[in-house]
């Protein structure tokens, strides 16, 4: 479990996130949704620790960040997996050594039990047969898909993915969306999702937190988005007619 | 105050990337893969350049000795020394920082905008030294080989061009090129050689790093990594001579 509290960052004289609270379950998707700006990224990149927050606190499994020993941060480090918004595959390298990268880097496995577990992730994502190939040889939604597999690759206990479908098509953002929900029941994952998709929003919404104006405007879950009364989150979830229309019937 | 900020960026950058690397081996990779593209790929354009600036050497001198009592084994003299002590340190130091540089920056830049920078960060790889120290390690045992090459290959451009044309006889080109020999000159070249690489390489991989934005601003990172790199080469080009030989 994630929990944040009262966590704020501004950059320069822009206050971006303002006093977020929120509670991210293990076992579950978590989702943060806003409008494009919102700082959706900005909150996911000082929960995995690439921004300083000016304030607040972040907690993993109740210890707040800032009271680790820097033993512990390393540990939680190597605990967390990152699917970034474009991929972040290193384009240098293949897909295999792409997903080999974590392991080489922190693991003492020999050459064919890394190469055994590249091949796993790279199954469990269903891709098979691009070993070799390099990034700019795949399309986007197997760019995603790679990106998906080398953040499971050391297992982690903490999953991240910034807007997961954003670029794809329809039905491979629903492969996308169904691929990170069962690896989050499957290995019990703590799974956090940034999104402005309609779409993922009822498919993963486990949790939802809308965030507007920096503030954490309202809290809930697939089950009480569509009912809900707030104006704010209403624009959002509305803004597509097929909704609206679906909604009216 | 924009050159202090600049200066305080590059030490910042500095400090991180000479920390011990945190896993040899990915150091190795690294390196190796680095001489490849920075080294070996060099090979070619330095060959050509310092056999034509050699023969130009060659050219120029040997038509400027108007009197017939100035020996003309001085044209594979002048050549020699005017190769070792300046041409092939220096242009070939700004020819890499063109080529080299702007690679280092434009590689290093594409991978901050499209987060891969982020992506190391966020494993807990220490990206400063995971990525630049390969690549000044890498520069500073390449660039005195090529150097040296150049050195070898613009005496022989210049030995070439006299034949060819026959304004010098092969055998006085040959007595000249041996003639009084100073090894101090060719310390002198790698010494001005190995700061020129670390200019290059630790200038372009900050303006890479510090890239934010998109493919415009790699763009601009990559520019002004060769421009501040040149700028500096020359400016130490004077310093190291006037500390060396002055
Ligand atoms: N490194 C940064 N420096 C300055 N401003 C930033 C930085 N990162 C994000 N911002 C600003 O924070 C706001 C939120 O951005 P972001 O979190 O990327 O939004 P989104 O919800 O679309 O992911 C934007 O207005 C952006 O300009
Ligand atoms: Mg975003």
């Amino acid at each position: 479990m994630i929990e944040v509290r009262n966590l704020s960052k501004s950059f320069d004289d822009k206050l971006v996130l303002n006093k977020i609270n929120a509670k991210f379950e293990k076992g579950k998707t978590n989702l943060v949704i806003g409008q494009s700006g919102s700082g959706k990224t900005v909150l996911l990149k000082c929960l995995i620790g690439l921004y300083e927050p000016d304030e607040g606190d972040i907690l993993f499994d109740n210890v707040p960040v800032n009271e680790m020993n820097s033993n512990t941060k390393k540990q939680i480090r190597q605990a967390l997996g990152m699917v970034f918004q474009g991929g972040a595959l290193f384009d240098t390298m293949n897909i295999e050594e792409n997903v080999m990268f974590p392991l080489s880097m922190f693991t003492k496995m020999n050459k064919s039990d890394k190469l055994e577990r590249v091949n796993f992730c790279l199954k469990r994502v269903n891709l098979e047969n691009v070993n070799h190939l390099t990034p700019s040889e795949l399309s986007g939604g197997m760019k995603k898909r790679v990106a998906i597999a080398r953040a499971i690759a050391m297992n982690p206990k903490y999953l991240f993915c910034d807007e997961p479908n954003s670029g794809l098509d329809p039905k491979t953002a629903v492969v996308i969306d169904s691929l990170i929900k069962e690896i989050t029941e499957e290995y019990n994952i703590t799974t956090i999702i940034n999104t402005h998709d309609m779409n993922s929003v009822l498919e993963l919404g486990d949790t939802v937190n809308f965030i507007y104006k920096g503030q954490n405007w309202w809290t809930g879950n697939k089950n009480n988005i569509i009912q809900a009364d707030n104006k704010e989150l209403k624009d959002l979830v509305y803004a597509s007619k097929i909704l609206r229309d679906f909604v009216k019937k | 105050m924009k050159i202090l900020y600049l200066i305080g960026n590059y030490g910042l950058l500095m400090k991180q990337v000479f920390r011990k690397p945190c896993n040899r081996n990915m150091f190795w990779k690294q390196f190796m893969y680095e001489v490849d593209v920075l080294g070996i790929d060099s090979l070619g354009i330095t060959a050509f350049i310092s056999i034509f600036m050699g023969a130009v050497i060659a050219i120029q001198t040997a038509s400027n000795i108007d009197n017939p009592l100035t020996p003309s084994y001085l044209v594979g003299y002048t050549t020699r020394e005017s190769m070792i002590l300046e041409f092939a340190p220096t242009m070939i130091g700004l020819i890499l920082a063109g080529k080299v540089g702007s690679r280092i920056a434009s590689e290093i830049g594409t991978m901050r905008v499209t987060e891969q920078i982020d992506a190391l960060d966020v494993m807990g790889v220490n990206s400063a030294s995971y990525l630049i120290l390969p690549k000044i390690s890498a520069c500073l045992i390449i660039n005195p080989f090529l150097v040296t090459l150049s050195m070898i290959l613009g005496t022989f451009g210049g030995w070439l061009a006299m034949t060819v044309t026959g304004m010098v006889p092969s055998d006085q080109y040959i007595s000249g090129i041996r003639y009084s020999f100073q090894l101090y000159n060719v310390f002198y070249a790698i010494v001005k050689t190995l700061v020129f690489a670390f200019i290059i390489s630790t200038i372009s991989a900050t303006q890479g790093y510090n890239t934010s934005g998109g493919a415009l601003e790699v763009g601009r990172a990559s520019t002004k990594a060769v421009v501040y790199s040149s700028i500096l080469i020359i400016l130490f080009n004077l310093i190291l001579t006037q500390l060396l030989l002055g």
